[in-house]
């Protein structure tokens, strides 16, 4: 009887005390961000998908078009394409694709770069990534620079 | 059993729990057996989103089915990576610099930490409670923060490399982990007072879906579901690696073998992961955070190959057999959830529908895990 | 042309019923998330006019130009009939409630047997809508609902006689009459005439949480069980009314609850009684359902049963039976 009456008593008392917490959070202030209207600072090292890093000098690309990314990448979605021309040395960039729909954002790409002192591609801020077609996430990566360069 | 079965023929009816439930978390189908409430049997069917990790291993070099890891637990991502690389490390021979093994442990236990504290919002959603949920998101943000902090990413971080870490810590992240430490440690009595203690807590979980050691065995359960039944087993402890025997922690074991006993488990394993953190942070030493001679194309010399390591749920094994090649001839995934979900449909029969639940939600299923 | 008052008044009040019932039932659920995302430490809506105040008007949109499905297979008549079942007897139950001396549609003589006759019919339109929408989880939730109301009207009935014995009266606004004058004459401080007067007060809240299928009880719904029980096979303005159903019976337990235990319309310190009174009270004790709510787990049907026999009837008779001996003594 006394055990009993002992654990309606104590059981109450967990409900009474499971009560008091929620209503401290209640009339505690809120923690959540209200995303449209406000954002968090992003952190620098943030992988999003990848970008062609220009030449600080000529804005053209630093991509010397030897395909490490290509092989490296486990999910086969970029594709480079370059040519010999005259007078310059080594290949130009002709086309550089990011097939963003089946890439996983693990950084192999970014990682097996060879160009020194700077790596020829890197990780993107961008991640208000919504669209309405496949097509827009098959990225030219060589557009976008140009783009940015304008 | 099965003699009950038959006399109840016309008396029983088939529920399909799932695939899109809200207790399965996931594409987890159940078909159970009931008669009323009470299941009769409960046959677990899997494979809605089986992605065939072991044979796109066998497709692609031992660097590039690195990313692929993370994908299979993505609430303890780092975990599988770590027993990835270290498998591969093993065959290649390669050694990490000590600094890369501080920072892999620290990561992984802030991982785990993350993964125990979203199992503890989605069980108590199991069993009906919202708000402890919201609380442990609010909790788990931090752990999330700190890590896109050091890998980049939010979920399936791909941090360890073979011989290392893909990156150094930033200035922030040792004050910022200490600083989590003590939030996290002031918010557990919280925890406690709001869902442990709770009468209504204990009375669903206590002495409900009991697993008894030797149905642990029978099943090969690891993780928090053996320990809850009172087998002390934690490949941290009792096949060490990385940097986990300098550690100093304890490994909760409890007897009863109930969904109460996981639970504590659990709640005890976060206190634990933190003072392992704590202990790595106090110890963290300078130095390089990759081996110096990593060969660019990885060829592992003929072998056979195999390291556990231990997740958020138990004990993850990769078996690689090599060629010599630079790609895996045979790549073999052991994941912990496939064991523990096996032993359910045993486990529940004869259990009312709610207590079924409420050990399902016990044995922390993630689905993509069990499907691979 | 001559129209009788007492029929204007009576149409009156109707339209004022209803009124209140449906903006009851669309600014709770408001209410209920708000408070929810509080207790959670979010906003909760905000977007749909000033603090979200819109968002249940918006909501009523979305619910009625959704398609009513009735899936193959159902009873047609039973599936249909099921939320207005629901519905009607919540909003007829207001009928007799007494906001305040003046404000009150039917002064019935038994005006708490019609709330209670009223509340048990909810059940039968929740157990018709589930046999009805041939689902297996919403089968299960019918039976669930059944059994957990018949084990928590003993409770409940027990102590309302206990309060009926005290009262003498089954009349709501002559029971809410005996209380007026400050709050140590409400009949959850009635100490003299049974001690056990506030465990009476939390035995009745229980079980109207229990009654209106409130979580911790909310054992119809159980949508991490029977993903949404009685109302899985709904949609739209269905399931809307069912919505409004469960929320116009909470309405009501908290009204019968203030008007009982809490002096209905009396002001605690004997200055200005009115309806305001009896409002403020009514929404602290939905305000107190709805944090309960968002605190505990479910409870399960077992458990929930344990809880009533073992624990609420026995309690009850004894308070039925002290105050009985007392009220012979004193």
């Amino acid at each position: 009887m006394s055990d009993y009456l002992k654990e309606i008593i104590s059981g109450t008392w967990s409900l009474f005390v499971g009560l008091g917490i929620t209503i401290r959070y209640f009339f505690q202030p809120v923690v959540t961000v209200q995303y449209p209207h406000q954002t968090l600072p992003m952190t620098p090292r943030f992988r999003g998908h990848t970008e062609l890093v220009p030449d600080p000098e000529s804005g053209g690309p630093l991509c010397i078009v030897c395909g490490m990314c290509e092989k490296a990448c486990p999910s086969n979605c970029i594709t480079v394409r370059g040519e010999k021309r005259e007078g310059v040395k080594g290949k130009v960039l002709t086309e550089y694709t990011l097939d963003f729909t089946r890439c996983s954002l693990c950084g192999l790409c970014v990682e097996s770069c060879p160009v020194t002192p700077t790596k020829a591609i890197t990780f993107s801020r961008d991640y208000n990534l919504a669209g309405v077609s496949k097509e827009a996430y098959i990225f030219d990566l060589k557009k976008r620079l140009e783009a940015e360069n304008r | 059993m099965s003699a009950l079965i038959q006399s109840q023929a016309n008396e029983t009816f088939v529920l399909n729990l799932g695939p899109q439930h809200p207790a399965t978390h996931g594409v987890l189908r159940v078909k159970l057996t009931m008669d009323g409430e009470y299941i009769v049997e409960a046959e677990p069917v899997l494979g809605y989103i089986h992605r065939m990790h072991e044979k796109m291993g066998e497709n692609r070099t031992w660097a590039q089915f690195l990313p692929n890891t993370g994908r299979m637990d993505y609430l303890h991502a780092l975990a599988f990576n770590h027993g990835y690389v270290a498998l591969v490390e093993r065959a290649a021979g390669i050694t990490v610099p000590e600094r890369a093994e501080y920072l892999r442990v620290i990561t992984t236990e802030l991982n785990r930490v993350s993964s125990h504290l979203l199992w503890f919002g989605a069980f108590i959603l199991d069993l009906g409670g919202f708000s402890p949920l919201l609380y442990a998101f609010d909790d788990r943000e931090h752990i999330l923060d700190l890590l896109e902090s050091v890998t980049g990413s939010r979920l399936t971080y791909c941090y360890f490399r073979f011989g290392g870490v893909y990156n150094d810590i930033d200035d922030n992240f040792v004050p910022g982990a200490r600083a989590f430490i003590k939030r996290l440690r002031e918010r557990m009595p919280m925890y406690h007072n709001l869902v442990t203690k709770n009468i209504i807590l204990m009375k669903r979980l206590q002495e409900v879906g009991p697993i008894s050691a030797e149905m642990c065995r029978k099943y090969g359960a690891t993780g928090p579901v053996c320990r809850g039944s009172g087998i002390n087993f934690d490949v941290r402890k009792h096949e060490p690696y990385s940097i986990y025997p300098e550690m100093d922690f304890e490994v909760p074991v409890y007897e009863q073998g109930d969904s109460m006993a996981r639970y504590m488990v659990r709640m005890d394993e976060i206190e634990q992961s933190l003072r392992i953190v704590e202990q790595a942070l106090d110890k963290l030493p300078e130095g390089p955070v990759m081996a110096e001679k990593v060969p660019k194309i990885l060829k592992p010399p003929k072998g056979d190959y195999y390291h556990a390591v231990e997740t958020a749920r138990g004990s993850f094994g990769v078996r690689a057999v090599s060629d010599g090649g630079n790609i895996p001839y045979r790549l073999k995934l052991r994941s912990p959830t496939f064991s523990n979900l096996s032993l359910f449909g045993e486990a529940c029969r004869g259990m009312l529908l709610p207590d079924a639940l409420a050990l399902m939600g016990s044995l922390d299923l993630v689905i993509p895990e069990i499907d691979r | 042309m001559h129209v009788d008052p007492e029929i204007l008044r009576l149409v009156a009040f109707l339209v004022g019923v209803i009124a209140f019932a449906a903006l009851n039932a669309a600014y709770l659920v408001w209410l209920e998330r708000k408070e929810a995302a509080h207790i959670q430490r979010r906003i909760g809506p905000k977007e749909v006019g000033p603090f979200g105040l819109l968002q249940p008007l918006v909501d009523g949109i979305k619910l009625m130009t959704k398609q009513l499905i009735v899936p193959a297979g159902v009873d047609p008549v039973l599936f249909k009939i099921a939320p207005i079942l629901v519905m009607v007897p919540a909003i007829m139950s207001f009928v007799a409630i007494p906001f305040s001396d003046t404000l009150v549609a039917r002064n019935l003589d038994l005006g708490l047997l019609v709330i209670f006759a009223f509340a048990s019919v909810n059940v039968l339109g929740l157990l018709l809508g589930a046999w009805g929408s041939r689902n297996k989880y919403a089968v299960i939730s019918a039976a669930r609902v059944v059994s957990q109301n018949v084990a928590y009207e003993i409770p409940m009935l027990v102590t309302v006689v206990t309060l009926v014995m005290i009262s003498g009266t089954m009349n709501l606004s002559e029971i809410v009459g005996l209380q007026m004058g400050g709050f140590w004459h409400w009949n959850i401080l009635n100490l003299a005439a049974s001690p056990l007067m506030p465990v009476a007060f939390l035995i009745f809240f229980v079980c109207m949480l229990a009654e209106t299928n409130r979580a911790p009880f909310d054992m119809a719904e159980a949508e991490s069980e029977l993903v949404a029980g009685a109302f899985t096979e709904y949609s739209g303005m269905g399931f809307g009314v069912f919505f409004m159903g469960e929320y116009a019976n909470i309405v009501i337990g908290a009204s019968v609850a203030t008007i009982l235990f809490l002096g209905g319309w009396d002001c605690p310190f004997g200055l200005f009684p009115g309806v305001h009174w009896f409002l403020i009270k009514m929404y602290f004790l939905i305000f107190t359902v709805i944090w309960i709510r968002w605190t505990f787990p479910r409870t399960t049907f077992y458990g929930l049963l344990n809880l009533s026999w073992k624990i609420l009837i026995p309690i009850s008779f004894v308070n039925l039976i002290l105050t009985s001996a007392m009220l012979k003594v004193f």
